[in-house]
């Protein structure tokens, strides 16, 4: 066992890569009322922040802002993130 | 989405640049693989975005193996779940470097011997992780970090070297049409013997586009008929619909073009060149589906 623990293994974790969310510039804001749940945002999503409820997850959320434009019913925003982070 | 369980395999979130296509990919290849999968991935983004020991973003086993080796690694332990007698997939995740390039000698011998694998190369055309030079990859007058006039050679034709293998399956396909690759991972996963996949992965940052057009850069690679979608079992070639659409009415080549910073500098014999390329690899295609 003592030899196996010298090999670098890492181990799964949320945050491994830290509150990717602190690098956003726009976030995005869904609008509820003009959704009809297709979701296209969740599938392109490259992070898969998008959960089953179209909640977007602001801690990591990167701001790329692929789902507002793969959005086919324009219900998402990406709006400019203020001079203090929100989340 | 369809087709696939809601299990994500890679925890929030990856240090991908924002609006990498590539991880779009590799997300959906593994909700495509499912739990039973280990990955193989040599040097390139996806060896760094994991994160930094002791962590890892991915909830899956990877081995982090040498530039030039996926393939070899991959071939050794395709051979040893064999040997134990399991069916665990065994998937080579590598960029275009390490695979039209570095990796090319290790992929040839793989294929050769059977290897019971998929090999996956998603191309950012030139070599990313390292911040962007040139690759074999890399399209004529795209402007990289080594060519900073744009690159004065063409593209290589990766395919057509897989192709003459003679393998039971291979397939291109493009990060903007998961739906596609998603059913091409399954169907590749569930042959026996090497499968091969090349796909395009928009790169914001080495592209030079604005992240939140990484889907629709992919879409029109494909609309122009630049970037062709196929699948080829063993040597009976079938032309996928949206690449059928293309070969029909494309969409002009410097609509493409226009949308990339890494083009800014294309010129006209240029742009020539790229075309005729292109007409020829349809022609190709096209005479090749249709058995003549
Ligand atoms: C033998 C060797 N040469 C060079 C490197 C440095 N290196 C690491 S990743 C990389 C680029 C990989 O490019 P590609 O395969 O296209 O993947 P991408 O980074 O674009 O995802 C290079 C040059 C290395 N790790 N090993
Ligand atoms: S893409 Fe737009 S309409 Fe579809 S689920 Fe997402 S927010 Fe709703
Ligand atoms: S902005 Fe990008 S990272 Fe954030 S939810 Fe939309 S697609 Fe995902
Ligand atoms: S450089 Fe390109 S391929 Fe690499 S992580 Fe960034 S966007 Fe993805
Ligand atoms: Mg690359």
């Amino acid at each position: 066992m003592a030899e196996r623990e010298r090999l670098a293994i890492s181990r799964p974790k949320e945050g491994a890569c830290g509150n990717t969310g602190t690098w956003r510039v726009f976030r995005p804001v869904v609008d509820k009322e003009k959704c009809n749940s297709c979701g296209m945002c969740a599938m392109y999503c490259p992070d898969g922040v998008i959960d089953e409820n179209y909640e977007i997850d602001l801690v990591f959320c990167k701001g790329c802002g692929i789902c507002a434009t793969e959005c086919p019913k324009k219900a998402i925003e990406m709006v400019r993130e203020g001079n203090t982070t929100s989340q | 989405m369809s087709g696939t369980s809601a299990t994500e395999y890679i925890c929030k979130c990856t240090s991908a640049c924002a609006g990498c296509s590539s991880s779009l990919i590799l997300r959906h290849v593994l909700k495509a693989a499912g739990p039973d999968t280990v990955l193989v991935v040599p040097a390139c983004c996806t060896s760094v975005l994991q994160g930094v020991w002791p962590n890892t973003a991915f909830n899956i086993p990877i081995y982090n193996v040498a530039f030039a080796a996926a393939a070899a690694v991959a071939s050794g332990m395709a051979a040893a779940f064999e040997s134990l007698g399991k069916n665990t997939n065994v998937i080579a995740y590598a960029g275009d470097g390490g695979t039209v390039d570095i990796g090319i000698q290790a992929i040839s011998g793989a294929l050769e011997r059977e290897t019971n694998f998929l090999y996956i190369c998603y191309d950012n055309e030139a070599y990313g992780n390292t911040g962007m030079q040139r690759s074999g990859s890399t399209p004529m007058g795209a402007r990289t970090t080594t060519t900073p006039g744009g690159k004065t050679h063409k593209k290589k034709d990766l395919d057509r070297i897989i192709a003459a293998h003679h393998l039971p399956y291979m397939a291109t396909a493009c990060s903007a049409y998961p739906q596609d690759l998603v059913k091409k991972v399954q169907k590749a996963l569930s042959i026996k013997g090497p499968k091969f996949m090349h796909i395009l992965a928009p790169c914001p940052p080495g592209w030079r586009y604005d992240s939140s057009q990484t889907i629709e850069i992919g879409k029109m690679a494909v609309k122009t008929g630049l970037w062709a979608m196929y699948e080829r079992e063993y040597d009976n070639l079938t032309i996928n619909g949206p690449t059928k659409a293309a070969m029909i009415k494309p969409t002009p080549l410097e609509d493409y073009f226009k949308m990339q910073g890494r083009f800014s500098g294309l010129k006209e014999e240029q742009i020539r060149t790229i075309r005729g390329e292109m007409e020829r690899n349809l022609r190709m295609l096209k005479a090749e589906a249709e058995g003549c």
